[in-house]
């Protein structure tokens, strides 16, 4: 196994590890982090390809991952913000007791 | 693969899984801590140090700060012996568990990789910041402009609206403002102004 695939294997098993979290996890704020998870992995594959890719000097890999953790701190400051105000609405942070709509 | 990368990743990804599977919410948070740490450490293994503090510094300085404090503001210890998994949860085991078998099938089976490591490339700060002054300026440019909209937004988001323009028909014009609360200093404060610059208002400062 190579190195890039040692980091792609890396990157596949936290994204499905975030993908599982997001998806079963009754609280809202651990979907939350499940999805920042995702977000990670993706920037792990991101910076692999940039150090085993031809013409690392273009540093094309590793603008985009700064762009990204820049756009993950956007979200998860919003996303937690909106966890905040239906918390406060429903008193509840679990996502399958968030039901109706402009209750 | 060498000793460092394999240690790395084993506690990364044992810390992701453990954030992903503990019950305390608190424990979680912490957990997610490691993980982030050990992506930087990842990014340091892999000759991206600027990437690699910069998750230091966002993630685990500023995001994992703001989920402990969600945390916290929405913390009930009403039922602390609830499920912690949603009805339906081996679906979304099994749709994850497919998606990795899938991603390591195809990573272990592509022929495009590169063999061999090539010399580590040279990313210096001054580097970076030429890319970011030339090539990459329209994006810098509109990831300022993100993170000014997200910045307003949470912060409006998360305020508590207490309807404060309205007049005598307050609790009509807002259905969504939970009345069974107490309205908080900032609503306080601009129903004084708006009770001593009309002087219509009756009862509102009560």
């Amino acid at each position: 196994m190579t190195p890039l695939q040692g980091c792609l294997l890396v990157s596949a098993l936290l994204f499905a590890i975030g993908l599982a979290g997001a998806v079963t996890r009754r609280n809202a704020i651990l979907a939350l982090v499940g999805i920042e998870l995702m977000l990670n992995a993706a920037n792990l594959n991101f910076i692999a390809f940039w150090r085993y890719g031809p013409n690392p000097e273009a540093l094309s890999g590793m603008m985009v991952v700064i762009f990204s953790i820049a756009i993950a701190a956007a979200e998860a400051a919003v996303g937690l913000a909106l966890i905040i105000t239906i918390y406060r609405h429903y008193k509840t942070a679990n996502l399958d007791e968030i039901r109706n709509l402009k209750g | 693969m060498s000793l460092p990368f394999i240690i790395i990743a084993v506690v990364t990804l044992l810390a992701a899984a453990a954030a992903m599977s503990l019950r305390n919410l608190v424990h979680c948070a912490l957990s997610l801590v490691v993980a982030l740490a050990g992506l930087a450490a990842l990014y340091l293994n892999l000759d991206a140090q600027f990437v690699g503090f910069a998750q230091i510094l966002v993630y685990v300085g500023a995001v994992a700060i703001l989920i402990v404090f969600a945390v916290l503001l929405t913390r009930s210890d009403a039922t602390p012996n609830q499920a912690i998994l949603a009805p339906g949860w081996l679906i979304g085991i099994a749709i994850s568990a497919v998606v990795f078998a899938t991603l390591g099938w195809s990573v272990l089976h592509s022929a495009g990789l590169p063999k061999e490591a090539p010399p580590a490339p040279t990313a210096t700060v001054k580097n970076i910041g030429d890319a970011l002054m030339t090539r990459f300026v329209l994006p810098l440019e509109v990831i300022g402009l993100l993170l000014t909209a997200a910045l307003i937004g949470a912060v409006i988001i998360a305020m508590r609206e207490e309807n404060p323009n309205s007049g005598s028909s307050r609790d009509d014009e807002a259905p969504l403002s939970r009345k069974s609360e107490p309205p908080s200093a900032f609503a306080q404060l601009r129903r004084d102004e708006h009770v001593g610059s009309c002087g219509t208002e009756k009862g509102g400062a009560s």
